[in-house]
């Protein structure tokens, strides 16, 4: 290894990059707009879900109740439908997502102390917000019933509003919500973007950067020259490195002043392991690159290696606990999930060390895997 | 233009340059063998991998009663929702728990628990949850709040000698439409499909324009007899009848068989939808192009375009819950029409009779990006 060689290498890529306006602006800019685009608008919320309602029943009761959804922050109203044939194109045609009916006969039986039916109909196209929506229903519903109750209870006891409604709730389930008190989604988000985004750019960066000397034949000159494979590997992509610990500084600092998440854990702690995962990214980025011969291949390659794990195996969007048995062992098997403990930690938890040391022994162990293939597969002499 | 864009000479003209760009994107074999896996392997990971919804969360107990009704109540939280791991012997251990992820909730049912049930007061039960994935967190607490409402009005109802079933209330009988079981498989699978679609209809195109840009074949394109719009919509017409052969492959291959995913919809107009929507993002991916000068700035470009499209479709995420300004960009997003069209056809049956404004949405945002895009073209090369 002769370092003066590796200094060039570096120096020789800076330039390149350098030179490339576009290219070198985007490498930056292309961070920070998915920084802010995620952090306002990939908001896990379920809110404003457009709803209408059937009444059937067309009594003050009905109304009240419909009024529980129509003033709730969760449910957008849309008005009123005259019938359930009525209901088939606003749900088909997306105009609405959730339909409330009414029947008759609901305040008589509410008056009587019976139960009353209502029927809703959700849309099930996408799971997560059915099971959202369905839990917000239910909620609204266990406060009417409550509320009914109650006001029963009062009645046929001749006892305080209040004190029948500590009667018919005799057990209070109080949440705490740790680590994130006001579950505000945003607080929870973008730690995890930092992961996500490092995830995307790296190997992007760094399979197109590679390839294109392949593409363009200027890797000849490396071949015929006296650089070593190690010393080009080093020299080659530490520029690329470099932008994206760069990178991943200003995601932080967007995270923790912009977007206001708290920041608990140590920051060298969390220096230390960010480089590491940085190198990781930049490892699948250079293995990509051994791979393929062309930049549109490695560019396809590269988002589809990339994007996928990161997004559906790490934790941001979905929960883990509910991964299936294989993809839960691809989980496992991928760095993402692992930052993503090690940023929730730092961030939310204020762990370090002693908690984490599991995930940067396996963020080390990737990124030296990930070099030595990249090594082992780059070859000066080319077989075609 | 000497020879118009329907003359035999026009179409032999668009036929054997498409033939050309098919040629040159068969020859890329690492291309083709992730092109295919995209359409496969990748698609039927996502489908099979992943299930959105709340299953198996660990809990602790924390009781501090120890009685019958304590265990009663802590007993309740069962599967699928809920996977019990047993008791945390003390509020700090609790606590390493949560912090180590080990759990997602805790429990804490206070001492005393059943006395003051049995005495007729209101009794607090805590329960902590790790909101880390605050979508997560509020499942965890729905259900928590759903099953301790059920005891307590089981405990009310024995209590006040209301007997059981008496006492007004409201039963909703909530039924699911489209994916009554809320199969994950559906909703992810399709949604993997028209993000590979989407990459692919962008990229394809772009690169293939850049290459020539960088290799300057172009040149060599310019000086044959062949306008502009001969030149490029080859392209677009090779790439969208490569894509749709992988969406073929992936509906019929993987979705179909592996999934029982529901083709309610004609699938014809599914098809015919799909090539409208490769057309409009492949006129992305050109006006990208007579942006970049080189593949690695087309690369950029695309995650750029990208990006944005699949988070403004509300696939991922849904639409109504973002910040005004957003919603209103969701309406130039391309991929926004075809997400409500793909999922209508698909999922819910729905014809053009329903989804005419989707479809028209989105050959006006195709035409209008199609035409910037060639003009900056022809004012380039001209």
């Amino acid at each position: 290894m002769n370092r003066q060689r590796i200094v060039a290498l570096a120096w020789k890529e800076w330039r390149e990059i350098l030179r490339d306006r576009l290219f070198f602006a985007l490498a930056f800019v292309v961070p920070t707009m998915l920084m802010l685009l995620f952090g306002y608008g990939l908001t896990l919320d379920v809110e404003n879900l457009p709803f209408a309602v059937v009444d059937y029943d067309r009594t003050a009761a009905s109304r009240d109740y419909a009024y529980r959804f129509i003033s709730s922050r969760y449910f957008a109203f849309q008005g009123y439908a005259a019938d359930e044939r009525a209901v088939d194109g606003l749900l088909a045609g997306n105009q609405v997502r959730m339909v409330l009916i009414i029947p008759p006969r609901f305040d008589e039986r509410l008056t009587r102390g019976e139960a009353a039916p209502v029927q809703v109909l959700i849309d099930g196209t996408f799971p997560e917000r059915t099971q959202t929506s369905m839990g917000y229903v239910t909620a609204i519903n266990s406060a009417v019933s409550l509320d009914q109750m109650a006001q029963a209870l009062s009645r046929v006891r001749g006892i305080p509003l209040a004190e029948a409604r500590q009667r018919v709730q005799p057990v209070k389930l109080e949440v705490r919500y740790l680590y994130n008190q006001s579950v505000q989604s945003i607080w929870s988000l973008a730690p995890k973007l930092i992961m996500l985004i490092m995830m995307l750019s790296p190997p992007f960066l760094t399979a197109v950067g590679v390839v294109r000397e392949k593409e363009s034949g200027s890797i000849f000159n490396i071949y015929s020259s006296t650089v070593s494979p190690g010393e080009f590997l080093l020299g080659k992509l530490a520029p690329y490195v470099a932008i994206s610990i760069a990178n991943a500084m200003f995601l932080w600092l967007l995270a923790t002043t912009l977007f206001g998440a708290p920041f608990k854990g140590d920051p060298l702690f969390f220096a230390f392991a960010t480089v590491l995962y940085v190198i990781c990214t930049t490892g699948i980025g250079l293995v990509i690159s051994m791979l393929v011969q062309t930049q549109v291949a490695a560019m396809i390659v590269a988002s589809i290696v990339s994007i996928i794990p990161a997004v559906l195996y790490s934790g941001v969007l979905l929960p883990l606990p509910s991964l299936s048995p294989a993809a839960s062992v691809l989980a496992h098997a991928l760095p993402p999930m692992y930052y993503t403990n090690i940023v929730v930690g730092c961030f939310l938890k204020a762990v370090s060390w002693h908690a984490l040391w599991l995930e940067v022994a396996v963020l080390a162990a990737y990124a030296v895997g990930l070099f030595g293939l990249g090594y082992l597969l780059f070859t000066k002499r080319p077989a075609s | 233009m000497s020879h118009g864009l329907l003359s035999a000479v026009g179409l032999r003209r668009l036929r054997v340059m498409t033939r050309k760009e098919l040629l040159q994107l068969f020859r890329d074999a690492a291309l083709m063998v992730f092109f295919l896996y995209s359409f496969t392997g990748d698609i039927y990971l996502a489908a099979s991998g992943v299930s959105m919804q709340l299953k198996h969360a660990a809990m602790a107990t924390l009781d501090g009663d120890r009685s019958f009704a304590s265990r009663e109540l802590a007993g309740r939280f069962q599967p699928p929702y809920f996977k019990p791991v047993g008791e945390a012997g003390s509020p700090a251990q609790a606590v390493r728990l949560l912090d180590d992820g080990d759990v997602m909730a805790v429990l804490d049912i206070p001492p005393r628990f059943n006395e003051r049930l049995l005495r007729g007061e209101q009794v607090s039960v805590q329960m902590q949850v790790d909101t880390s994935n605050s979508v997560l967190g509020f499942l965890t607490s729905s259900y928590g709040a759903q099953i301790v409402g059920r005891y307590g009005l089981e405990v009310a109802a024995l209590r006040e000698g209301m007997g059981g079933a008496v006492g007004p209330r409201v039963e909703a009988d909530v039924r699911v439409w489209y994916n009554p079981n809320q199969n994950d498989a559906w909703f992810m699978g399709i949604s993997e499909l028209l993000t590979v679609i989407t990459l692919f209809s962008i990229l394809l195109p772009a690169a293939a324009m850049v290459r020539e840009k960088e290799r300057g074949t172009i040149e060599q394109l310019m000086v044959t007899p062949l306008s502009p719009f001969q030149i490029l919509f080859p392209k677009v017409i090779a790439m969208t009848l490569v894509i749709l052969a992988g969406c073929a492959i992936a509906l019929f291959g993987v979705l179909g068989p592996l999934f029982q995913l529901p083709m309610r919809g004609s699938l014809g107009t599914f098809f015919l939808v799909t090539a409208l929507y490769v057309f409009t993002t492949a006129g992305l991916g050109l006006l990208a192009a007579t942006v970049a000068r080189n593949l690695a700035q087309v690369g950029m470009l695309t995650v750029v375009i990208l990006m944005p499209m699949l988070l403004l479709s509300g696939a991922w995420t849904p639409i109504e819950a973002m910040p005004p300004w957003m919603r209103g960009l969701a309406w130039i997003s391309p991929l926004h029409y075809f997400l409500d069209a793909a999922y209508g056809i698909l999922l819910k049956g729905a014809g053009l009779a329903l989804l005419w404004d989707s479809v028209l949405a989105m050959s006006a945002l195709g035409i209008l990006i199609f035409a910037v895009g060639m003009r900056r073209f022809s004012r380039q090369t001209g």
